[in-house]
């Protein structure tokens, strides 16, 4: 299977390839593109942008619903296959990918289970079919207007205290840029979620998929392709790190994931947004820490979900006591949750496609449980070392870290598979040590703990009440808001009518 | 361009040139002070060489010789009193390393301009190179190519060290802007003077085609080199920056060893391979784990660079890239070297081709 460039809407086969083994004797090619390529067609992305701005927001977002069913349930073209045939001649034909090949494929190349890659397609349908939700929560609920003709508008709010018609409030967004540049990782999926809303909004994306996964990324805009979106509108282009970083800085936007590395490289370019390490952490609060063990399933969960390899998995723990005794409990669960074979309907552990990777993580946190303040509770409850070699491939078993001292190193960090830490503090000193934190699951009633939660700057998504770390709202952004990322208001004064500036083929009937 | 020469032929005259310029290095009336004392210390007689297969005697040339040495004591005793060039290295940092030279750019790059004729660099042209000056041979080797060819040559300098130490302290917003200072530069005198052949780098060529249609703006041929050409690099280059209409010369080399040509190539095809300028210099591709041994035909090795000339003579360098290794060809009736990389490229993160 050959997985060529798509150039705004063209495919372009590559001389450089990289090919990955799918096992069974099947291999996935993709074609390298080189950096001045992207940059070559950037020079044409007002093209891509005309082609969405022909069409209204609310068609585009008709087609990403029904993309929805298509990424989920459709055969869609997936590069080209080739085939042999007499006297040595080679005969191509467009590779159909049904949903049972890309989860088989998807699987063999990241090591997530089968049934990890079926919930993370759910996720991926979710956003896409409730992307009006999405864009809604993004957008506090201008219409879909507001990227057509830049002009919506909105009853002004109570508080301003007028009434009537007059009392309507003109918004005026404008693109900020004509192209999303993306560059996605492999283990998670879902991630692309991030970047779904934007051709909806008239943005087109750049997609620079991760190495172990390029069918997600291409999936969807297959599926988008095919429910009417303007080809033009995407380019994908697996490509190197070179090609990774023209991406993010030759495009208007660019959005990456990483660790802090990647977010220091890029800390200059405004233009970026980098997801970096999530470090979620559940924070249990004075008022409910005596009921821990009703929400010991929210703590598997939000440990384990998964394969613990999301940003939104919880990482850290914070209780003000219980610790050694909620330690204990959860360790024995998650040891429970053991390597199966990859199309086991159970399997929850992932494997590492690179054993390098998990032989890294090991090692370092062996070497750091050497200093003291710190014991591995689930040692005590599984069978075996954590990392360990199962159904050919090689796993890290979930592992619960017990702390005593919360500057440990193990105490406030992230690895890609069920790790956390537990630490014991009061309640008044978890806000200033929790450090820049992607989710908080505040388990607490107080509302003046509440109060300081929601002042707080170091987190950026909350969960008020006993919610796993791992919990999503449509409605609610999870890292940044995509719509002011890519869009900007400007003042504007005087008698303007929305509808009498609208182009009329954009007009409603 | 053919040669006259079979592959046998061309070896014989390799080890007559080779007797000649040993001689010339280790004879006290004319060799150089650094090689006669080495002399002292070898379990060999230099003068006893007859082959290019005896130069194996010599261990790998160490180029930190040329950061810690005096130039001058590679000045051959029969060049004394004769001013000479001193040219440093390209991205190197620190103490440079240098190498002198009189005539050898202009013995390399005249015979640059004879494989190519008169009309892939259109005669009478002027030239722009955009690229590192400074001490640098190539910026007097690519004068005296325009000049040879009937026009004159103008400059856009770029300094890789500062590009190199830009990137080295993660500044790639301030790499981005310098790199667009020089295109800008580029950019003007292309747009205000009769520039019809260009020197550069493939990654400064994409980026000022960026700026314009270097074809519409009477680019008629470009020499490129100094970094790594994929395939699919090279087909990107002449399919979209030179837009199928300008004659495009990638070539290899360095200070150290002149420059080595890109074999003709059939339409469609994109793999290069280049031939040192022998016998002046000669690429070999040798097993890295055991450099003795020479790797067999289209196999990856280490590039080995030995320079032989009455200016320099270095055996035996192994180059920081690795290489295919090629069969000789009508062109070049000796060993080319094919799709060029820096070594251990796929092991290693390595920071080149940064301008």
């Amino acid at each position: 299977m050959n997985l060529p460039i798509l150039r705004l809407g063209q495919t372009y086969e590559s001389c450089d390839r990289v090919e990955l083994d799918l096992g069974g004797g099947r291999v996935a090619t993709t074609h390298t593109a080189n950096p001045g390529l992207i940059r070559r067609d950037l020079l044409r992305i007002s093209e891509a942008k005309a082609a969405l701005d022909a069409i209204p927001a609310d068609t585009l977002a008709g087609y990403c619903e029904e993309a929805a069913e298509l990424f989920l349930h459709g055969n869609l073209e997936s590069g080209f296959e080739t085939r042999s045939g007499a006297g040595g001649s080679q005969s191509r034909f467009p590779h159909l990918q049904s949903p049972t090949d890309y989860v088989e494929s998807l699987s063999a190349l990241t090591r997530l289970p089968h049934s990890l890659v079926r919930m993370n397609m759910t996720k991926i349908h979710a956003a896409m079919s409730q992307v009006r939700t999405v864009i809604g929560g993004l957008t506090r609920g201008m219409p879909l207007e507001i990227f057509d003709a830049g002009l919506t508008t909105i009853g002004a709010p109570a508080s301003a205290g007028l009434s009537g018609p007059a009392s309507d409030l003109t918004l005026n967004y404008y693109p900020t840029t004509s192209s999303l540049g993306v560059s996605l990782p492999s283990n998670a999926p879902a991630v692309n979620s991030l970047w779904i809303p934007a051709p909806v909004m008239k943005i087109p994306v750049l997609l620079k998929p991760g190495r172990e996964d390029p069918f997600t990324p291409l999936r969807i805009v297959q599926a988008m392709i095919a429910a009417g979106f303007p080809k033009e509108a995407f380019g994908y282009y697996p490509t190197t790190h070179e090609g990774g970083d023209t991406l993010l800085t030759s495009c208007g936007r660019g959005i990456s994931f990483g660790s802090d590395a990647t977010v220091k490289k890029y800390e200059a370019f405004p233009s970026i947004s980098i997801h970096g390490t999530g470090r979620s952490k559940i924070l249990i609060g004075e008022d409910m820490a005596d009921r821990w063990e009703e929400f010991l399933p929210v703590l598997v969960e939000s440990v384990s979900a998964n394969g613990g390899r999301s940003c939104i998995n919880t990482s850290a723990i914070l209780t003000p006591r219980h610790r050694d005794a909620i330690a204990d409990a959860l360790a024995a669960e998650l040891a429970k949750i053991q390597p199966l074979p990859r199309d086991h309907d159970d399997a929850l552990l992932c494997g590492f496609a690179n054993p390098a990777f998990a032989e890294g993580i090991d090692g370092m946190i062996s070497g750091h449980l050497k200093q003291p303040g710190a014991e591995d509770c689930t040692a005590r409850h599984r069978e075996g070392p954590r990392m360990v070699e199962a159904y050919d491939q090689i796993y890290l078993q979930p592992t619960l870290v017990a702390c005593t001292d919360p500057e440990h190193p193990l105490a406030n960090t992230e690895f890609m598979f069920p790790y956390a830490s537990i630490v014991e503090m009061p309640q008044a000193a978890m806000l200033g040590n929790i450090g820049q934190t992607l989710v908080v699951s505040a388990f607490t009633e107080d509302p003046e703990f509440i109060g300081q939660l929601l002042l707080s700057s170091d987190i950026e998504r909350l969960n008020l009440g006993p919610f796993p770390t791992n919990r999503v709202q449509w409605e609610q952004p999870h890292e940044g808001n995509l719509f002011e990322f890519l869009y900007h208001r400007r003042a504007i004064q005087g008698n303007v009518a929305a509808d009498s500036i609208r182009p009329a083929e954009l007009q409603q009937t | 361009m053919s040669c006259s020469l079979t592959p046998e032929a061309a070896a014989e005259a390799l080890d007559a040139h080779v007797r000649e310029i040993v001689r010339w290095h280790f004879s006290p009336e004319t060799g150089c002070p650094y090689w006669l004392e080495q002399a002292q210390s070898l379990d060999f007689d230099p003068l006893a060489i007859e082959t290019f297969d005896g130069l194996l005697q010599f261990s790998h040339f160490d180029d930190e010789i040329l950061r810690k040495e005096d130039p001058a004591r590679f000045i051959p005793k029969a060049f004394a009193g004769r001013p000479y060039n001193v040219f440093e290295t390209g991205g190197t940092t620190g103490m440079p390393k240098q190498r002198i030279g009189w005539d050898d750019y202009k013995t390399d790059y005249t015979e640059f301009s004879e494989h190519y004729g008169p009309n892939f660099f259109p005669q009478g042209a002027n030239w722009l190179m955009v690229g590192p000056t400074g001490p640098r041979r190539l910026r007097l080797a690519i004068e005296h190519l325009a000049n040879i060819r009937g026009g004159a040559c103008y400059f856009i300098d770029l300094d890789p060290r500062w590009v190199k130490r830009l990137i080295g302290m993660g500044e790639m917003r301030m790499a981005k802007a310098y790199q667009e200072h020089v295109i800008d530069q580029a950019a003007t005198i292309i747009r205000h003077r009769d520039i019809g052949c260009l020197f550069t780098t493939p990654k400064l060529l994409e980026s000022l085609a960026e700026r314009m249609s270097l074809a519409d703006a009477g680019i008629r041929g470009v020499f490129a080199g100094g970094t790594t050409m994929t395939p699919q690099y090279v087909r990107f280059i002449e399919e979209e920056v030179l837009e199928g209409k300008i004659n495009y010369a990638p070539t290899y080399g360095n200070t150290l060893m002149g420059l080595a040509i890109s074999k003709k190539r059939a339409p469609g095809e994109y793999s290069l391979t280049y031939h040192a300028p022998q016998p002046r210099a000669v690429l070999r591709i040798v097993d890295p784990d055991n450099t003795d041994r020479v790797m067999d035909y289209d196999e990856y090795g280490r590039v080995e660079l030995t320079t032989l000339t009455k200016e320099f003579f270095m055996p035996r360098f192994l180059e920081r890239d690795e290489a295919i290794r090629r069969q000789p060809c009508d062109e070049f009736p000796w060993d080319g070297v094919g799709d060029v990389r820096p070594f251990q490229s796929g092991t290693k993160t390595v920071i080149e081709g940064v301008y």
